[in-house]
C-alpha cells in the first residue's frame, strides 16, 4: 500500500490529473479552487506538460477543446461563475464529442455570489449546462480520497465513452485536508482515431467539429448521442448505500452533505431511528433504481443539499412521487448541521405516526 | 504539355460556397499555395472562425478543427501546446477576431503563441447577412448601421495591425490586400511567411488580408475592389507592421 | 472516539499550521482525520479558524461546531465559540491576547501565556505551537513521542532550520504548568 499523505482536495486532484496522464491544464485564477492551478502551474514544468493561465475562462476551456481534439488528456478547473462562463465551450466539447475533465469546485450564487461552498450548480452541471441537448458525466466526490480516485476515474469514463467529464465538487472538498493514497500513474486511454495529429499523408483529414447545418444530420448525431447516453445510464451509475436494510427514512445527499447526513444518520440511529442514506456518487447519470427501490420501503426522503432545492427533483422523478420528499437546505455558503437534519427526519417521524 | 495552372493540392474538391466577387476564395488559394509549398500538409491543422468562413473544414485537406465564435487563437493554443511540432493556423473574419474574439487575439499575440492566423477584414459581418463590424469604415452603411456608422455612439474602426505591433510578444504583423495581381502576388509571399515563422519557430504570426464582400457592400465585384483600393486601403495602410526577426538582423 | 477540534484567532497566527500539526500527529498515530480551514479574505488578517478531527472511526462531517477541544488565540473567537463547546470540553486560551477569564464552569480551562512565552523564546510567532503543546499535554488527543515527526511533516524543507525551534516551542506548552 502506498503511503496515505495529507492533502487538500484540490491538490489532489491536480496530483491525480497528473497521475492519470493529463499533461495540459489551462485555468483562470477564482475562489475556492485556486490550489489546482497553483499545483499545476509547479509541476506541469517540471514533467514537460502544459500550464498556462489564460486570459479568461472562456478562453480555457477553448484551449481544452484544443487539445481534446488531438486525443490528449485535458482539463481545465473553476467554480461556480467561471464554470458559467465555460459553458459554452463545454457545449462544444459535447457537441464534438471530445473527451476532457472540467472540475467545478462549487461556491454559493447566483452572480458573483459567495466563497462559501454550495451545491448549487446541480441543475447546470446534470441538464447539460450550456445550450442544444447533451449531458457530461458528473461525479461527486466526497473526501479527498475521492477527489483524486474519481479524477482517475472521470478521464478514464471520458475517453471511454468520448465525451465530457465533470467533477462536481464544493468547497469544503476543495479546501479540506484528509489522508489520501493516491492513485498510481495510470494513462487508461483508448485509441482515438479521429485526433486531428496531421494527415500525414497516410489517411483523410480529420474534422472536429459541432456544425451540421442539414437538419436530418444534426438530429442523427443527437439520436445517436442519447443512444450512448443510454448505454452509459445502464453501466456507469455509481453510488453508495449507507445503513439502507430496515431504513424507514432515506436521505439522498452528495458530497459534503452526504458527510453531514451521515453524522445525522449515527445519532439518530442511536435515538431508535431506522435512517438510512442513499448518497449518488454519479449525478449524472443519476441512481434512478436504487432511489426507485427503496420507495417500496421507506416512507419518505429527505433531499439534504446546499442549494434552494435541485437535487429534490431527481429523486421526485426517479420514483414517480411515489413517497413523499422533503428538502433539508442551507444555501448561499451556508452547510445543513447535524442538528438541522435530524429535525427534519423526527418532523417527518412526528407527522407520519 | 505543362501543367501551367492548377489547383493546389491542400484544396478538396469541394465547391466553396462563397459569394460571387467574394476574395475569400483568393485567400484561401494563398493558404493552401503555401502550404503546399512548403510541404507541410501532413502535419498542419487548420482552425476555422466562427463567420463566412466556418465551412473552411471542407475545403483544406489537412485535419481541420471547428471553433466557436471568436474562440479559434484559444484553440489554435490547445492544439499548439499538444502537438508542438505540427503547423498550426487560424482562419478568421473581422467580427470573429475583432470583436467577440479580440481578447484571444491579443493575448495569444502576447504569448507570443507560435500560430499562423490569416485575419480577413472586409468591414462586414458577411455570414449574418451585413451587419456593422468592428472594422467598418467611418460612415459606412450596413444593417445595423444604415445611417452610417456613426462613431459617436458605435465608436471608430479597430486597426488590429497597428495595435497589435504596439505589443512586445508577436514576431510578425503584417496587412495585405488581394483586390489587385500585385498585391495578391505580395499577399502570396507575406502569407508563406507567416507560415514560415512557424515552422522556424519565431512566434505568432498574423496576415491581415483586406478583402471585399461585394454582396453586403452592395457592390458590384468590380467595384467593390475599387472601394477597397478607394476606401479600405486609405484606412488599413498595407504593409509590415512588425518583423522582429528581421529587425534584430539589423 | 472522536475529538472534535476547533482553533480561531487572527490570520498570521499559525491557526491553519498548528491545525495542520495536530492532524499531522493524527496521521503518524495512524487515526482518521480531517482539517478544514476557514478560507477567503479573512486569511489575509481577519479571524481565522480551523476544523480538526482526530478519531478512532472514518469521519463524518468535517465541520466542527461544537468542539470537543478550542483554542483561542484573541477575544473575538472566545466571544464566539465558547458557548459552542460541548459541556466537559476543554478551553486553551492564550492569556497573554485575551485579559477575559471563561464564564462557563461545565467545561475546563487552561490559560497559557502563550504569546509572551513566545517572545521570550525569541521566537514570537510560534505561541501557536506552545499552545499546541498544552493541548496534547491535557487531552492526549495525540502522543508527545511522535510530535517531532509531525513537525518534520509540517515544516517544509525550504524551512528546516525552524524545526528545532518548533520542537522547543510544543515541548514548553507541553511542560507548562
Amino acid at each position: 500500500m502506498a503511503e496515505k499523505v495529507l492533502m487538500k482536495g484540490n491538490e489532489a486532484i491536480a496530483e491525480a490529473a497528473i497521475r492519470a496522464g493529463c499533461r495540459h491544464y489551462f485555468g483562470y485564477p477564482i475562489t475556492p479552487q485556486t490550489e489546482v492551478a497553483a499545483y499545476m502551474a509547479k509541476r506541469m514544468p517540471k514533467i514537460g506538460g502544459t500550464f498556462l493561465q489564460a486570459e479568461s475562462e472562456i478562453s480555457a476551456i477553448n484551449m481544452v477543446y484544443g487539445v481534446a481534439g488531438t486525443g490528449k488528456r485535458v482539463m481545465t478547473s473553476s467554480s461556480s461563475p467561471g464554470v458559467s462562463l465555460k459553458q459554452e465551450g463545454i457545449s462544444y466539447i459535447a457537441g464534438a464529442d471530445l473527451p476532457a475533465l472540467i472540475v467545478n469546485v462549487q461556491r454559493g450564487g447566483p452572480g458573483l455570489g459567495g466563497i462559501q461552498p454550495s451545491q448549487s450548480d446541480y441543475f447546470q452541471a446534470t441538464k447539460g449546462g450550456g445550450h442544444g441537448d447533451y449531458h457530461l458525466i458528473v461525479l461527486t466526490p466526497a473526501s479527498v480520497q475521492e477527489m483524486a480516485d474519481m479524477t482517475a476515474l472521470a478521464f478514464d469514463l471520458a475517453d471511454k465513452y468520448r465525451m465530457p467529464a465533470m467533477l462536481l465538487a464544493d468547497g469544503t472538498m476543495g479546501q479540506m485536508m484528509e489522508p489520501v493514497e493516491l492513485p498510481a500513474e495510470n494513462c487508461n486511454t483508448v485509441e482515438k482515431p479521429w485526433a486531428v495529429t496531421g494527415t500525414k499523408m497516410q489517411r483523410e483529414h480529420n474534422i472536429i467539429n459541432s456544425l451540421y447545418l442539414v437538419p436530418e444530420q444534426l438530429e442523427k448525431t443527437n439520436f445517436d448521442r442519447y443512444e450512448k447516453y443510454k448505454i452509459i445510464e445502464e453501466n456507469e451509475v455509481r453510488y453508495e448505500s449507507y445503513m439502507m436494510e430496515d431504513a424507514e427514512y432515506c436521505i439522498v445527499a452528495f458530497g459534503i452533505a452526504a458527510r453531514v447526513s451521515k453524522n445525522a444518520i449515527t445519532a439518530l440511529r442511536e435515538q431508535g431511528v431506522k435512517v438510512g442514506l442513499i448518497r449518488p456518487i454519479t449525478v449524472w447519470p443519476f441512481p434512478v433504481k436504487p432511489i426507485r427501490e427503496a420507495a417500496e420501503k421507506v416512507k419518505a426522503f429527505v433531499s439534504v443539499e446546499l442549494s434552494m432545492g435541485q437535487m429534490i427533483e431527481d429523486i421526485r422523478l426517479a420514483q414517480e412521487c411515489k413517497k413523499p420528499v422533503i428538502l433539508c437546505n442551507r444555501a448561499g455558503g451556508m452547510i445543513p448541521s447535524p442538528e438541522q437534519i435530524i429535525e427534519t427526519v423526527k418532523n417527518l417521524q412526528g407527522g407520519n405516526e | 504539355m505543362a501543367v501551367v495552372f492548377e489547383k493546389p493540392k491542400s484544396l478538396t474538391d469541394a465547391v466553396l460556397h462563397y459569394c460571387p466577387g467574394c476574395t475569400h476564395g483568393i485567400i484561401h488559394r494563398l493558404v493552401a499555395e503555401a502550404i503546399d509549398a512548403l510541404g507541410i500538409e501532413g502535419k498542419t491543422i487548420g482552425v476555422a472562425p466562427v463567420g463566412c468562413a466556418v465551412m473552411a473544414y471542407d475545403y483544406f485537406t489537412c485535419d481541420m478543427v471547428e471553433a466557436a465564435h471568436g474562440r479559434a487563437p484559444a484553440v489554435a493554443t490547445g492544439l499548439k501546446r499538444s502537438l508542438p511540432e505540427n503547423v498550426i493556423f487560424t482562419y478568421q473574419g473581422d467580427g470573429d477576431l475583432a470583436s467577440i474574439g479580440m481578447a484571444e487575439t491579443v493575448h495569444a499575440a502576447t504569448r507570443n503563441e507560435n500560430i499562423t492566423v490569416i485575419f480577413v477584414n472586409n468591414a462586414i459581418y458577411g455570414m449574418t447577412g451585413g451587419q456593422m463590424a468592428p472594422t467598418s469604415l467611418p460612415g459606412q452603411v450596413t444593417q445595423t448601421s444604415p445611417y452610417g456608422r456613426d462613431v459617436s455612439t458605435a465608436g471608430y474602426p479597430i486597426r488590429v495591425s497597428e495595435m497589435l505591433s504596439t505589443l512586445e510578444g508577436p514576431e510578425f504583423i503584417a496587412r495585405v490586400a488581394v483586390n489587385n495581381v500585385k498585391n495578391v502576388k505580395n499577399a502570396k509571399k507575406i502569407i508563406q511567411k507567416a507560415f514560415e515563422n512557424q515552422i522556424n519557430g519565431k512566434g505568432f504570426s498574423l496576415v491581415e488580408v483586406v478583402s471585399s464582400c461585394p454582396t453586403n457592400w452592395g457592390m458590384t465585384p468590380e467595384n467593390a475592389l475599387k472601394w477597397v483600393e478607394e476606401k479600405m486601403i486609405p484606412y488599413y495602410p498595407l504593409g509590415v507592421y512588425k518583423d522582429r526577426s528581421a529587425k534584430e538582423a539589423q | 472516539m472522536t475529538t472534535n477540534i476547533l482553533l480561531a484567532g487572527f490570520g498570521g497566527q499559525g491557526i491553519l499550521f498548528a491545525g495542520k500539526f495536530l492532524a499531522y500527529n493524527g496521521l503518524i498515530e495512524e487515526k482518521q482525520i480531517s482539517w478544514l480551514p476557514s478560507y477567503g479574505p479573512e486569511m489575509r488578517g481577519g479571524t481565522a479558524n480551523c476544523s480538526v478531527i482526530i478519531s478512532d472511526e472514518p469521519v463524518g462531517s468535517p465541520i466542527v461546531t461544537n468542539p470537543d477541544v478550542l483554542i483561542v488565540m484573541n477575544l473575538p473567537s472566545l466571544d464566539k465559540y465558547e458557548k459552542a463547546v460541548v459541556p466537559g470540553g476543554k478551553i486553551f486560551v492564550d492569556s497573554t491576547l485575551i485579559d477575559r477569564k471563561v464564564a462557563r464552569e461545565d467545561v475546563d480551562v487552561f490559560y497559557i501565556p502563550a504569546t509572551q512565552m513566545a517572545k521570550q523564546m525569541g521566537a514570537p510567532t510560534l505561541a501557536n505551537m506552545i499552545i499546541s503543546g498544552k493541548l496534547i499535554k491535557e487531552t492526549g488527543v495525540v502522543s508527545y513521542g511522535k510530535v517531532e515527526a509531525a513537525l518534520k511533516k509540517v515544516v517544509s524543507a525550504k524551512h528546516a532550520d525552524l524545526l528545532s525551534v518548533n520542537l522547543e516551542a510544543v515541548t514548553k506548552g507541553y511542560e507548562f504548568k
